[in-house]
């Protein structure tokens, strides 16, 4: 492993169970690395194990098969004190800002819970003060640390979210579609301390969405999910420029476009059907269903993500047997 | 002519001072969650008087029995059936005993059984129903289908059975209540605390590196807290009533210790001719229960910080 590497996944697998004999696939086998100082989108669709993935890695789950590295400590077998450790370096800004906070305490004990756990301060009066110095990062004001959650708005509630993920100093966070629950011009203010917090303190960010533009507009690697597994990664720009998957084909074609006569003229959609149950999926690719570009060698066989570039990874039958035609 | 009025000149504008300068004066001294729920439970008028009512209540049977000339059993025939006058301030009971201090006397049975009965079960049923819902699995399924099955009998028989089994008596109440009443509470403490668990607040404790201990005390115990306490409170007039109901129908206290409910029972016998003996007892009863509902009703507002103005 490379040094410049913080976040190496190896065949993550979660499952979990449900009634009897019945496994949900939530994560099955996916692998990828984050370079430090670096943002990795994550998009998919509703359901397909995106929040798993980032909750998992965090060992906020325990796995069913695989590893997570942290700067070459393996996340998922450290326990106690040593896993206390990696939480200080590892942090989680949540999905929904109204149930991210404790509805019972104010905001400097939200904001200083992490303090209080790493035991980060000397007198009370530094605490306060860094309480204080958090709040004003993400943009709020001091007198705000003595009220309740249920005194703010959503775009202040996820600042909150945000401050409390960066009392520890971590170098990295996940951010669980932490934009998805705000309207549009708070979503941009967010992403724009996010950006600039990166810029700032170096963090690497796992950037979990299903908005295009905005895992366009901050990563600088994109990997496409899909009912568990990943279908293509690679750097952003190639993503977007030339995707390969004919899943990451059919949801860039289905992101709305602002100009109104190019949506009108779009042609209809690629993507149609639902998202199969990821309860004992199938053999074969997990697309097949939905596949229209699919071969017969698709319903037998998992298609392994497999390099088509140097930064570019897909993982589709038809895209290799193109490839090794040409 | 008319244009120029419209246009508004540099001149027309004046600087506000910066509102952000004075904020912090603005700002509300930073109070513990304790304070500023016995702040907002202040605040309500009819909750206090329901306070103010149990206190004075409390006083009485503390101190009458304490400082009366009477006791509870001493008799004075030839006073006896008397009406409330200034030597017998309730009147006497046809044995020609003091009601002024029985009633006080039973005042301390009948709110040392709504209390204990009341907030004894209600920690057992915390302590199973947070263990149920904390860990889960085979033991959650375990303890559960026990209050299931349990449950389908009414509580009264249970409480009938162990009185008869135990013997009367205001300890034999408390347990009697403490063995059935845990249940009801244990299963709402138990959904409270699966339901909470999957909180994001408390996925965000765990992923901050806190401890099962911290999560229980920290997230999980306070959110409960307030149902738990305003549950415990608005039991208490139940209890006192079950109390009551016992002695009433002679399986509470034996006599001659009094209660309020003994007291009733007393008093139907001679309410055509004597009304005060059953009325005093049967309205405190109620004014007690009444003033625990307007208390605990209070309770649950000021705990609800959503709910402060």
């Amino acid at each position: 492993m490379s040094n410049d590497t913080l976040i190496e996944v190896k065949g993550l697998k979660k499952y979990f169970k449900v009634g009897k004999n019945q496994l949900l696939k939530a994560v099955d086998d996916v692998s990828f690395s984050i370079k430090r100082g670096e943002t990795l989108g994550m998009v998919g669709e509703s359901g397909c194990g995106k929040t798993t993935v980032g909750r998992t890695i965090l060992g906020l789950y325990d796995v069913d098969g695989g590893s997570v590295l942290f700067d070459g400590v393996e996340v998922h077998a450290q326990k106690g004190k040593e896993y206390k450790a990696l939480t200080k370096q590892m942090q989680m800004i949540f999905q929904d800002p109204y149930a991210s906070l404790n509805p019972r305490k104010t905001v400097s004990a939200i904001v200083g819970e992490g303090l209080d756990i790493h035991k980060m301060y000397k007198t009370k009066a530094e605490r306060m003060e860094k309480i204080y110095n958090l709040l004003e990062l993400v943009g709020l004001n001091r007198e705000h640390a003595n009220r309740f959650p249920h005194e703010f708005s959503g775009g202040q509630r996820q600042r909150i979210g945000i401050a409390r993920a960066l009392a520890v100093e971590p170098k990295f966070i996940v951010c669980d579609e932490a934009i998805s629950a705000l309207d549009v011009s708070i979503q941009a203010q967010i992403i724009n301390l996010l950006m600039k917090l990166q810029s700032q303190y170096e963090f690497t960010y796992l950037f979990i969405a299903h908005d295009l533009t905005m895992v366009q507009h901050i990563s600088d690697s994109t990997a496409v999910m899909y009912l568990g597994t990943l279908v293509e990664t690679g750097r952003t720009e190639d993503i977007f420029s030339k995707p390969l998957h004919p899943y990451t084909k059919g949801l860039l074609a289905a992101a709305p476009e602002a100009d109104p006569d190019y949506e009108m003229s779009k042609p209809s959609p690629i993507l149609t059907g639902e998202v199969p149950s990821p309860i004992n999926p199938k053999p074969g690719c997990r697309f097949f269903g939905r596949c229209n570009v699919a071969i017969e060698i698709c319903s037998k066989e998992r298609p392994a993500l497999v390099p088509v570039d140097e930064h570019h990874l897909v993982a589709c039958h038809v895209v290799n047997t193109l490839k090794s035609e040409v | 002519m008319n244009k120029t009025t419209n246009i508004l000149l540099p001149n027309a504008f004046e600087f506000v001072e910066d509102p952000q300068l004075d904020s912090d004066s603005i700002t509300r001294p930073s109070v513990t969650f304790w304070k500023d729920v016995w702040r907002r439970l202040f605040k309500n008028k009819v909750a206090m008087l329901g306070l103010f009512i149990i206190t004075i209540i409390t006083i009485l049977a503390i101190c009458v029995p304490l400082f009366s000339e009477y006791t509870y059993k001493g008799q004075d025939l030839v006073n006896a059936n008397a009406l409330p006058s200034s030597t017998h301030i309730f009147g006497t009971d046809n044995l020609g005993r003091d009601m002024w201090v029985r009633v006080w006397v039973g005042a301390r049975v009948s709110l040392a059984v709504g209390v204990f009965g009341s907030v004894i079960p209600s920690l057992i049923g915390i302590v199973i129903g947070g263990i149920s819902g904390y860990f889960g699995g085979k033991l959650d399924m375990l303890i559960m289908r026990f209050i299931d099955v349990a449950m389908c009998v009414p509580s009264m028989i249970y409480i009938i059975l162990i009185m008869l089994f135990i013997g009367s008596g205001p300890i034999s109440i408390i347990i009697a209540f403490a063995l059935t009443g845990w249940m009801g509470s244990a299963r709402s403490v138990r959904g409270m605390i699966l339901q909470l668990k999957e909180m994001e607040y408390v996925l965000a404790s765990k992923a901050l590196g806190a401890s099962s201990a911290s999560l229980i005390f920290n997230h999980l115990i306070p959110n409960t807290l307030g149902i738990v306490v305003v549950s415990m409170t608005m039991g208490i007039p139940s209890a006192i009533f079950y109390e009551a109901y016992l002695s009433f129908i002679g399986l509470g206290v034996a006599p001659p210790t009094p209660s309020w409910g003994q007291l009733s029972n007393a008093g139907i016998a001679v309410f055509r001719v004597y009304p005060s003996q059953l009325m005093i007892p049967s309205a405190l009863i109620s004014l007690t229960m009444l003033s625990f509902n307007l208390f605990g009703d209070g309770l649950r507002d000021a705990l609800d910080p959503k709910l402060r103005s």
